[in-house]
């Protein structure tokens, strides 16, 4: 599992949603970047129908890019082999010309229908959207931190437990301890050294995945005695009502107790349902049963595809989901265009679809 | 055909038989053994097919690679004999295998 490493992303030439007043307007709002939800936007966008992606990850890609970016994947058609992170690429590349507006780094938690039909959105961040249609393109559900298993851990979690820092001012004179090897252990342990009363980095074994400079870095920090690199795995946490004070650190030696105000654990992102959850769906076994011509769910006009739908037969394969995304963009353009009557046309030989990708 | 033998936790154990070929996982999954998930299905890339190889096979198991390595900083509790059960195919070799499940798999 990577971390996530912001610097590994480059859309800058695709719009990114600017901060607005109202809710934003939308046709459809796609849930998730993951492959399937990156080709929903080409079947919608063929249509004549307008998307925005949303996606709590900081870039596109799903699991092809949080888990398995340098992996080859052998069934996609024709490309005998292609890595996540290279498929997802392409997929962003044959996206562009409908412009999709990306909305990383959020999480939609909330969805209703409003009373014109429309369904209303809104993301951990406040966005808001209107939207005639929704794409659950959610695969396993969000990427959410690792919960390292430690007994009575929930009780501490945003307390005196985070699995990330939204500003470093609030760790400012803190007893911090950092678990993890990866780069966001070294990322966090370097950004907070400045601002702690103490650091400690606490990883299993004396080699780190992290970026070379970054582990150089934080070589010389524990050099000069500002951090304290510690060798040994987290057993146990010593507190009381959320406030941690201690934690149990087992090393070769034995176990020692460090004391600590705060605690940041680094173990990779797992995928966890959320918010899909919440919004009214039948779910069958954390999946949303969908109708196989037009992928809707119990709710009309919102459609789920990908990983996170399920009928029969159903297989998890990015393929699987580039299907399910073109019949379901057939369905869509009825809500979306009631009026309008759909001709089914090639991009080989249709003029007004090749003007839509811009080849024409 | 070969012996695998998986020793939960609390002691239990169940000894299944797997072709050759197949990695320890893939014998675990085909045996409904308990406490091996493997989300990734395979891939190295979730860490939670972790298992202890009993002292005894460590050295016909081998040492994790440099990959699987990196992804074991992601699983509970590693020890020494701590390896990824996905990463190992079973051969002749490996007859009569014993691996511990972890008490938890994150
Ligand atoms: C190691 C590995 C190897 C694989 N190999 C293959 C292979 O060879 N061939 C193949 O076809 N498939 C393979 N797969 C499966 C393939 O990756 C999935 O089928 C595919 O990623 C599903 O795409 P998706 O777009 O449905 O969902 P995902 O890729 O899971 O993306 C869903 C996205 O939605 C986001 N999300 C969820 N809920 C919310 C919310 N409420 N708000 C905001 N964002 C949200 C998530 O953060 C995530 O980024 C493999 C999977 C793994 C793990
Ligand atoms: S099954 Fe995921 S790492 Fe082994």
């Amino acid at each position: 599992m990577i971390e996530t490493t912001p610097a590994a992303l480059e859309v800058s030439d695709i719009s990114e949603a600017s901060e607005t007043s109202g809710p934003i307007e939308t046709d459809a709002v796609v849930i998730g970047a993951g492959p399937c939800g990156l080709f929903a936007v080409f079947e919608l966008g063929l249509l004549d129908i307008k998307a925005h992606v949303i996606d709590i990850l900081d870039r596109p890609g799903g699991q092809c890019a949080e888990l398995y970016p340098e992996k080859p994947i052998y069934d996609v058609p024709a490309l005998p082999v292609v890595t996540g992170q290279e498929l997802t690429d392409r997929l962003m590349e044959q996206i562009k010309p409908f412009g999709p507006q990306f909305h990383f780094s959020e999480r939609i938690d909330g969805l209703v229908r409003e009373a014109d039909g429309r369904f209303r959105l809104t993301t951990d961040a406040g966005t808001e959207f209107l939207a005639k249609v929704v794409v659950v393109a959610a695969g396993g559900g969000s990427f959410t931190p690792k919960r390292p298993p430690l007994n009575g851990i929930e009780e501490y979690e945003g307390k005196s437990v985070f699995y990330s820092v939204r500003k470093i001012e609030s760790m400012r004179g803190h007893d911090i301890v950092i678990v993890g090897g990866g780069d966001s252990a070294l990322d966090w342990t370097l950004n907070l050294a400045p601002v702690a009363k103490s650091l400690t980095l606490i990883h299993r074994r004396d080699e780190f995945r992290a970026a070379p400079h970054s582990v150089e870095k934080m070589r010389k920090l524990v050099e000069e005695a500002t951090v304290r690199l510690m060798i040994g795995q987290v057993t146990g946490l010593e507190g009381a009502n959320g406030q941690l004070t201690a934690v149990d650190v087992k090393t070769a030696s034995g176990t020692e107790r460090i004391a600590c105000s705060a605690m940041l654990p680094f173990f990779g992102l797992t995928m966890k349902l959320g918010p899909v959850a919440n919004w009214g769906l039948n779910l069958h076994e954390n999946l949303v049963p969908v109708d196989t011509e037009r992928f809707e769910t119990s709710e009309h006009g919102i459609f789920a595809i990908g990983d996170i739908n399920t009928y029969p037969g159903k297989l998890k394969l990015i393929l699987s989901g580039f299907h399910e995304g073109a019949l379901m963009a057939q369905a869509a353009h009825k809500i979306v265009y009631p009026d309008k009557k759909l001709l089914f046309q090639y991009t080989t030989s249709s003029s007004s679809l090749q003007k839509k990708l811009g080849v024409k | 055909m070969t012996k695998i033998t998986f020793i939960q936790p609390d002691g239990e154990s169940q000894t299944v038989e797997a072709e050759n070929g197949l990695t320890v996982m893939e014998a675990a999954k085909l045996n409904d053994i308990a406490g091996i998930e493997a989300e990734c299905g395979g891939a190295c890339a979730c860490a939670t097919c972790h298992v202890y190889v009993d002292e005894a096979w460590r050295d016909k198991t081998g040492k994790a690679a440099d990959m699987e390595e990196d992804m074991l900083d992601f699983a509970f509790d590693v020890r020494e004999g701590s390896r990824l059960c996905c990463q190992i195919k079973i051969t002749d070799a490996l007859d009569g295998l014993v691996v511990r499940v972890p008490a938890k798999q994150f």
